[in-house]
């Protein structure tokens, strides 16, 4: 995204009070196109911010872009002076939006780029604990994270000793080791966490409490209590058990620990009264997360934000499509680590919140009543 | 009875010539918990907060938060946990009369027959030959159902397959007959409830509910350490948490045997 002029459509890089070219004050961000040509490049051996200092050597160039500004960006390695490349905008370590220069093609195994792991949260070669291995959305997840190169995934499963369906897809399988752990349990969550806590370089809270209802048509709170048990608390315990040591091991190698994701129901940012305790639960952990995202900052830890509506499974038989595939979840968890976002809408319901909650809130909220 | 008995008994204790055999299982979240369809309201786990653990949150003192449903662990059922005994009265852990809470008991051993049917089933025929053997069952006395279930892994233990549960208990004719042809104060079994596994599929559904809550009697279940109690003479003491209108609770339950 950068500036562009609504006068003359002049784009304008850094962001300005006023169009360079035509000095109109109309300047709104939109997305500009990617395509730029790398001018000059060069490489900082002894830089002075001790980030890059301990990275060094480390490439930055100068990209002119198709649509007129002059950046200075990251390289890809492969980048070459005079020749096309792709731009886009990547949060780096701190968690702040920089440029980023790839080469215009694919080249062999482009992902793998020293400087460009440093930006995304890759599962490739990396350890990742999938938190609920019960659900679909869990069982998928394991899989495209196997196929997408992660090293070993684990699986969390909780009460062992309560069959599933889909556990011969975990078990005796090459890289996926089944551990127990039942989130919403203090201390199965740190017993877990002692095992392998230092292992794990990407967390993904597949936790997963549906019910429908909200306030009247429930009885008591029994229901509700699951709900925060479950989604609240286990996030809670995860983040005390895993987060301290994750945002110690931010910087850890090849290995280093990336991210959590978590997912979460688009109605967080807009209750749905037919599941209205449950939206409430969402939007609780959509605080949370920011909270987590605040805290592992420090340590170089992303935290990706999966949103989506209605999933395609049991607890959302009575909703009408579209739904959403549990499998299109776990690919968008690949494609949102390999991006390194911070932010992904999984479906049609999940992106049409996020535009009307951008457009009018209230009258989103008046289109969920129904 | 004289005081003199009382002390007795506690020297016994104390010296050993009355053994006190714990029949109750840790209360903790990985033990299994009965499971229902899951359309129905479950049985709130187990779980254990810390509050503090000689820390900064209270330096020189260790304590938890503890929340569990009322049907959790080693528990009791009080009648009021049943349809059929909700209007007798004094029927929940509360109100329930404290005496019965320490009662003698006969311990019928199927352990043989349980371990090789899953689904095995106690019927009127094995108690009448256990009575053979041992003498009629006494009126206010616990019956106990060993099958050794207690003994393993807590998958095998809780034995849930695609159609529910697949655990030993009793049957319709045996339940009803206990409860009215020989008075007893309870019954209780190592499995997770005092009903087979399979007893949602009996006429009436879940017997040993159905018939001990409808008389005023007792459940007991998820015990241990069965196969350390002779046949009979054996007390259980069983006094579960007084909870306002409970419907049962996890509870410490005993047995003092005889050590001659």
């Amino acid at each position: 995204m950068l500036q562009r002029c609504e006068a003359c459509g002049a784009f304008a890089y850094p962001a300005r009070e006023a169009c360079p070219a035509c000095l109109s004050a109309a300047l709104t961000f939109v997305d500009a196109p990617r395509r730029g040509a790398l001018l000059a490049e060069t490489t900082a051996r002894v830089p002075s911010d001790v980030y890059f200092r301990e990275r060094a050597p480390w490439r930055i160039g100068l990209v002119r872009m198709d649509c007129g500004p002059t950046m200075v960006a990251h390289l890809h390695a492969d980048c070459v002076e005079g020749a096309p490349v792709m731009m886009s905008f990547q949060l780096d370590k701190s968690g702040q939006a920089v440029a980023f220069a790839r080469p215009e093609r694919e080249t062999p195994n482009m992902a793998d780029d020293r400087q460009w792991r440093e930006m995304t949260a890759d599962p490739k070669f990396r350890r990742v604990l999938v938190t609920n291995g019960r659900s679909l959305i869990g069982k998928e997840a394991v899989a495209a994270l196997k196929a997408a190169g992660a090293k070993t995934v684990f699986v969390g499963v909780s009460e062992p000793w309560r069959p599933f369906a889909g556990e011969q897809l975990l078990r005796g399988q090459q890289g996926i080791e089944v551990v127990t752990l039942d989130a919403a349990d203090e201390k199965s969550a740190a017993d877990l966490a002692a095992d392998i806590g230092g292992k794990v370089d990407i967390l993904v809270n597949t936790t997963e409490y549906v019910r429908p209802g909200g306030l009247l048509d429930r009885r008591g709170t029994s229901i509700a209590r699951d709900e925060i048990d479950q989604a609240y608390l286990g996030f809670i315990n995860l983040a005390q058990a895993f987060g301290p040591t994750m945002r110690m091991r931010g910087a850890d190698g090849i290995n280093s620990s990336a991210a959590w994701v978590n997912i979460l129901s688009v109605h967080a940012l807009a209750n749905w009264p037919a599941f209205g305790a449950y939206s409430a639960s969402q939007a609780a952990c959509l605080s949370l997360s920011h909270c987590l995202r605040a805290e592992l900052r420090p340590g170089g830890v992303k935290v990706m934000n999966l949103f989506t509506g209605p999933v395609d499974t049991e607890w959302f038989q009575t909703v009408p499509p579209p739904k959403v595939a549990p499998r299109a979840v776990a690919q968008a968890i690949v494609s949102g680590l390999k991006g390194g976002l911070e932010e992904i809408y999984v479906g049609d319901v999940a992106e049409e919140i996020r535009q009307r909650l951008a457009a009018n809130p209230k009258a989103l909220e008046r289109e969920l009543d129904r | 009875m004289q005081g003199k008995n009382l002390l007795e008994l506690a020297g016994a204790i104390s010296s050993g010539a009355v053994r006190v055999v714990d029949l109750t299982f840790t209360l903790s979240p990985d033990f299994p918990v009965i499971v229902l369809p899951p359309e129905f309201g479950q049985a709130a786990p187990v779980r254990i907060q810390e509050i503090s653990r000689y820390d900064g949150r209270g330096p020189a003192w260790y304590w938890n938060n503890v929340t569990f449903g009322e049907h959790t662990g080693t528990h009791f059922d009080a009648p009021i946990h049943w349809f059929t005994g909700k209007d007798l009265p004094n029927n929940s852990v509360d109100t329930m009369p404290v005496k019965d809470m320490i009662a003698p008991a006969c311990v019928i051993d199927c352990s043989a027959g349980a371990a090789k049917d899953p689904d095995f089933v106690l019927t009127v025929p094995l108690v009448e030959a256990w009575e053979a053997k041992h003498g009629r069952i006494p009126e206010r006395h616990w019956v106990l159902l060993r099958t050794d279930w207690s003994k393993k892994g807590w998958r095998d233990y809780a034995n849930l397959r695609d159609d529910g549960a697949h655990t030993p208990g009793p049957n319709p004719a045996v339940m009803k007959w206990l409860v009215e042809e020989r008075g007893i104060i309870g019954f209780g079994t190592e499995t997770i409830g005092t009903d087979a596994g399979q007893a949602g599929h009996f006429e009436p559904p879940y017997p040993a509910h159905h018939f001990l809550h409808g008389a005023g009697r007792y459940g007991l279940q998820c015990l241990c350490n069965l196969d350390q109690l002779p046949a009979t003479g054996a007390v259980i003491v069983a006094s579960p948490l007084k909870i306002r209108n409970g419907s049962g609770s996890p509870l410490r339950v005993i047995a003092l045997v005889s050590a001659d």
